[in-house]
């Protein structure tokens, strides 16, 4: 038995989700693999080496493989794919996106978004935008999973000494091909990554008044993070978005302003260590989840609370 | 050209499922149904490209119970030319959806296939990516924005850090999400004609495919409850219990 992970990364650092799902392998047991397939990526093969617990890098620098197109990257992963027992890659819009294309090209039921490995066959996983958790069997002879992050404590980047094999580019396509990317610059964390998240929705009202939550991240050294209702009112970009279809967080303290807390934006917080909510509606259902909820109109609350802090 | 848009009946989006009294599967009796809703964005979106006038029929497939022609109407209404239920008796998995798709497909060829990211009841996001392995098409995934130029789409899709722009020659498959656009409600007069519109039913076992399960379904639970919070009355009290009772800030 042994387990092929599949990196992200952006051809110069290794993505920290990474280091969840090896964790997920970790439990399922048997030798840990790790994927790189990338353009010029040879330090996220040193980095891959360093991860605790990785038995061995395969590396794929093929100019093929800049962007991660799915097609080309799943015909890659299928020609190791004989080697493996499970085939992981965390649940981001990455493995997302390339997994189910491998799943069925090995003619298996991938199984989504694992957040607790039972046995080497058995996972649970959240349904119904996680009202409910399903315990899921698998009788597949090769197990195609992508890994809730949140839901496993990330490896040591650090402490391990993995050899690093290269093997050539396979099934390279051209169905698809890369036009550009608007990748979002910040100077604050990362949102799966930030230990706090303070997140604005429909109360906030417009865009600029984001800056009241902004004003709060840079003292707490936070990250930013927006409902669907935000995102949707053209308030803040889509990759702000916390929620079932937006970024899954599960950071030690998670602020929730001016947002009421409909299923799709707790499927993405509700296991955040503690929760604050600040709402001028007391009946707002994000209240039943908060640890600490202050009912009070934002406008006065945050700037108080920027002062305070 | 073509344009197929494959749809689910799911339970509505409003609804707050719970497990069986057993934990064998959720609770589904007298619960309402609906179209998913990513699906009625896609259904949208094809219905646009035919008022553009770069489609010329716009076809609405589902793969389920009979049950699901309900879903079919809806689509014909919201302006689907016509629509073909492949009627299977069981759930089924997204690789077997999927492989029912590409009979579909491989019967009608579409230039263009338009269906949800994910359904949201399984919350699987697989069967367009599927879909795509299968036909040996390119994927657009997660779509915002889509443009049509000769033989291919230009795709803008929403990925984790911003947005993503590829092209993915035709045929292709697009899986929609949230901000492609805001999908229409149907008129009367377009739901008593999506009636007379022709829907076609096609029993899955004449399409020669393994759609056997894969996993078992072992329970279902209620996720672990948050333990009950307090409310604190003032900015102070709440920086208060965040340094000295909750020690996440210092």
């Amino acid at each position: 038995m042994s387990t092929l992970v599949i990196a992200e990364h952006d051809n110069t650092n290794l993505k920290p989700a990474t280091l969840n799902t090896v964790a997920a392998a970790n439990v399922i047991g048997g030798a840990v693999h790790i994927l790189i397939a990338g353009n010029a990526c040879q330090s996220v093969a040193d980095e891959a080496a360093a991860v605790e617990g990785v038995a061995k890098v395969i590396l794929t620098d093929d100019s093929a493989y800049e962007n991660q197109l799915a097609e080309s990257t799943a015909n890659l992963i299928k020609s190791i794919a004989a080697d493996y027992s499970h085939i992981l890659a965390p649940a981001t819009t990455f493995g997302k996106n390339v997994l189910p294309r491998l799943s069925a090209l090995l003619d298996v039921q991938q199984i989504s978004e694992i957040t607790e490995v039972v046995s080497e066959d058995t996972f649970k996983r959240p349904i119904y935008a996680g009202s409910c958790i399903a315990t899921v069997k698998s009788s597949d002879a090769i197990k195609v999973i992508t890994v809730r992050a949140t839901a496993f404590d990330p490896v040591n980047a650090s402490g391990g000494s993995a050899s690093v094999e290269s093997i050539s580019a396979d099934g390279v396509s051209d169905l698809s091909s890369f036009v550009n990317e608007e990748i979002a610059q910040s100077d604050r964390p990362e949102l799966t990554a930030a230990s706090i998240v303070i997140s604005g929705g429909r109360g906030m009202q417009s865009g600029d008044n984001f800056h009241l939550l902004e004003t709060i991240a840079d003292k707490l050294g936070a990250a930013v993070g927006a409902s669907r209702a935000a995102v949707d009112a053209g308030f803040v970009p889509n990759d702000y978005q916390v929620g079932q279809t937006g970024k899954i967080v599960a950071p030690d303290l998670y602020i929730a302003v001016g947002i009421s807390g409909a299923i799709q934006h707790l499927a993405g917080m509700k296991d955040s260590k503690v929760i604050v909510a600040i709402n001028k509606d007391e009946d707002a259902p994000i209240f039943q989840v908060a640890d600490y909820g202050l009912v009070a109109d934002l406008f006065n609350a945050l700037p108080e609370l920027a002062e305070q802090l | 050209m073509k344009i197929l848009v494959p749809i689910k009946r799911v339970v509505d989006y409003n609804v707050k499922v719970r497990p069986l009294g057993d934990q064998s599967d959720v609770d589904l009796n007298n619960v309402k149904m609906a179209m998913n809703p990513f699906c009625e964005i896609a259904i949208e979106e094809a219905v646009r490209l035919k008022e553009a006038g770069i489609a010329t029929e716009v076809i609405a497939v589902t793969v389920g119970k009979s049950d699901s022609q309900e879903q079919l109407r809806t689509a014909l209404a919201l302006g689907a030319d016509r629509a073909i239920l492949v009627e299977s008796d069981s759930l089924l998995e997204p690789l077997a959806i999927a492989k029912a798709l590409a009979k579909v497909i491989e019967a009608e060829s579409p230039q263009l296939v338009i269906l949800g990211k994910q359904a949201i009841d399984g919350d699987n996001n697989q069967t367009g990516q599927m879909l795509a392995a299968l036909l040996n098409y390119g994927q657009a995934t997660f779509a915002s924005e889509i443009s049509i130029d000769g033989d291919s789409a230009s795709v803008t899709r929403e990925i984790d850090g911003g947005l993503q722009t590829i092209k993915v020659s035709l045929p292709a498959i697009i899986t929609t999400d949230l901000r492609l656009n805001e999908p229409r409600y149907a008129s009367l007069p377009n739901i008593m004609k999506a009636k007379k519109k022709e829907l076609d039913v096609q029993p899955i076992d004449a399409m020669g495919i393994d759609s056997a399960p894969r996993m078992e379904l072992i329970s279902v639970e209620l996720p672990a409850a948050r333990q009950e919070g307090i409310k604190v009355e003032s900015v102070e009290e709440l920086v208060g219990k965040l340094k000295n009772e909750a020690k996440v800030i210092s």
